[in-house]
């Protein structure tokens, strides 16, 4: 049975409330057990590989939920392959990849595309389907037959669901298949033209600007359809104030 | 003297003692527009390439001829027929137009930042033409020029700049250019139209129109693009000009020796009423012949002086 030891890293894992100094025991590919250095007083076998972690953090395997790896469709930003091996050197060991591919990810043919390109990768792929049948916003995607072919979340990331009744039909018909929906918040009409958040350095560089309301509003709006339909609503990218304070509140 | 950079992007960079230079300098060269034979040899053997995005008469006519007057040669790109329509990018526009050894490029862009841009992809001299909302610092300096012109002084004045501040490059320079001469600006227009935070420029800001102009020194219009209408950052025409729109009883809020500058292109009755646009206190003529001494100016200051230290 091949051994390993990784010593004296930090190790950080919030699940054990662990973050302090140990050295990490691995047998057959498992954790075996975790001692803190300065207390490890273990012999270290000729048989076993140690890994010197000194001024390195040692995190368990950390999990990207929102990543887009491009394939189908845009290869020329990003594939599967190259987006996989990019993950593990971060310390990625599984990635959720958003369903804005070309064609997009609404239904089960480009869902076991994706699957099998990411046979062999040094990660592990979740895809999450499109909410809406070519992120057109209209018409709600077969999400029964993404979730049976490996969809783990629907998301028409990239695109903001602008209708609140669909928005209602989503979050209601998801929540059978335990899928949740994830949000890319934004008001089209606030966010007009802009391309940088709205204030001074916008009006100094002549930059159209992006008011903060834009992302509220729809953080709002689908705070209250979560409520009303029961439904696992995800607000991706969180990026203002007055978002942190309504899910805060929410929850 | 001469100005020590290669570029001339906007009046936020320049120094107090800058502006002075240029303006110094662009008055002792309006006299060249005067003479029988207008044309000194003075940048003689320098090639000048005006790259207009956007369409422009007078800015870039006002750049060629300043060119000429001062015998560098001047070619002029315009859209239409350059090479972004068949998908090339700037930067390999510029490197390619670079091949060809100019002494400067003057560009004129609809996006905000592409004339900083381009001066980190070549070695000669860029000149900012207007670039999105963000600057146009020959206009605001020919705008100074006018205003030194007639008040013999750029401090102390009060300058009301009134219209779509948000989408003016032009009001943006001159915020910048007049309080940094010691003036004070107050900035005017319909609360869609004035950007978040404009008041950090160093400015004053209402949408009371008459309190902007009261006891003005320097009345500054803006034009007002009619599709921003659809937009619906005014709702008509019709109301915008009554509530902000330049006439003689709005004029008479103003100093008695007031002057009324306009960038152009002026829409009539709209803007400005025409009695106002051609009264006697207008100076919209007087900056299109400044706008030329100005850009000789600046080509002189930033190609040709160097050689004389």
């Amino acid at each position: 049975m091949n051994r390993l030891v990784i010593k004296g890293g930090r190790v950080v894992d919030p699940a054990q409330n662990l973050d302090g100094f140990y050295n990490i025991y691995v047998m057959g590919g498992r954790v075996a057990s975790i001692k803190k250095v300065e207390a490890d007083t273990s012999e270290v076998g000729t048989d076993v590989d140690v890994v010197d972690a000194t001024g390195l953090v040692v995190v368990p395997g950390l999990i990207d939920p929102h990543v887009h790896l491009r394939e189908p469709g845009y290869e020329y930003k990003e594939d599967i392959a190259t987006g996989s091996k990019a993950a593990a050197a971060g310390g990625f060991t599984a990635v959720m990849c958003m369903a804005n591919t070309k064609p997009v990810n609404d239904n089960e043919s480009v869902t076991r595309y994706i699957l099998k390109k990411a046979e062999g990768q040094p990660v592990r792929v979740f895809p999450v389907g499109a909410v809406t049948q070519g992120q057109k916003g209209e018409r709600l995607t077969e999400m029964g037959e993404l979730k049976s072919s490996g969809c783990v979340a629907v998301s028409d990331d990239g695109v903001p669901i602008s209708d609140p009744g669909l928005m209602r039909r989503a979050l209601e018909y998801s929540s059978q298949f335990q899928m949740p929906v994830i949000t890319h918040a934004e008001d089209s009409s606030l966010v007009g033209h802009g391309s940088m958040n709205e204030g001074v350095v916008a009006t100094r560089l002549g930059l159209k600007g992006i008011p903060n309301a834009a992302e509220d509003v729809i953080v709002a709006r689908d705070i209250a359809l979560a409520e009303l339909t029961g439904g696992r609503l995800h607000v991706a990218h969180v990026s203002t104030r007055g978002s942190v304070e309504l899910i805060r509140r929410a929850k | 003297m001469r100005l020590k950079r290669k570029d001339l992007l906007g009046i936020e960079d320049l120094t107090r003692d800058e502006l002075e230079l240029i303006l110094s300098t662009a008055a002792s060269f309006k006299e060249v527009s005067e003479r029988e034979i207008k044309k000194v040899p003075t940048l003689r053997g320098k090639t000048v390439i005006n790259l207009f995005y956007e369409p422009s008469t007078r800015t870039r006519t006002s750049f060629e001829i300043a060119a000429k007057r001062m015998s560098a040669d001047a070619v002029n790109i315009s859209v239409s027929t350059s090479s972004a329509v068949k998908g090339e990018t700037l930067r390999d526009t510029a490197r390619n137009l670079e091949a060809m050894r100019p002494d400067c490029i003057v560009v004129r862009h609809s996006s905000s930042g592409t004339p900083h841009m381009l001066a980190g992809y070549v070695g000669c001299s860029v000149v900012n033409a207007g670039d999105g909302a963000h600057e146009h610092p020959s206009q605001a300096l020919l705008d100074m020029l006018t205003v030194k012109e007639k008040k013999g002084t750029l401090s102390g004045l009060k300058i009301a700049i009134v219209g779509d501040i948000a989408h003016s490059r032009v009001a943006r320079s001159n915020i910048y250019g007049f309080t940094k001469m010691g003036s004070e600006v107050t900035v005017a227009g319909p609360p869609t139209m004035l950007p978040a935070g404009i008041e950090k420029l160093g400015c004053r800001v209402t949408s009371n129109v008459e309190d902007a102009l009261r006891g003005a020194d320097v009345i500054m219009m803006l034009r007002i693009q009619m599709e921003r209408q659809s937009e619906s950052f005014f709702p008509t025409v019709r109301e915008y000009s009554r509530v902000y729109g330049l006439d003689e009883a709005k004029l008479k809020r103003a100093k008695e020796d007031v002057i009324i500058l306009h960038p152009g292109p002026i829409n009539r009755g709209v803007e400005i009423s025409s009695e106002v646009a051609d009264g006697p206190y207008s100076l919209i003529l007087d900056q299109v012949t400044n706008g030329v001494a100005v850009r000789m100016a600046i080509f002189y200051l930033l190609l040709g002086a160097a050689k004389e230290e």
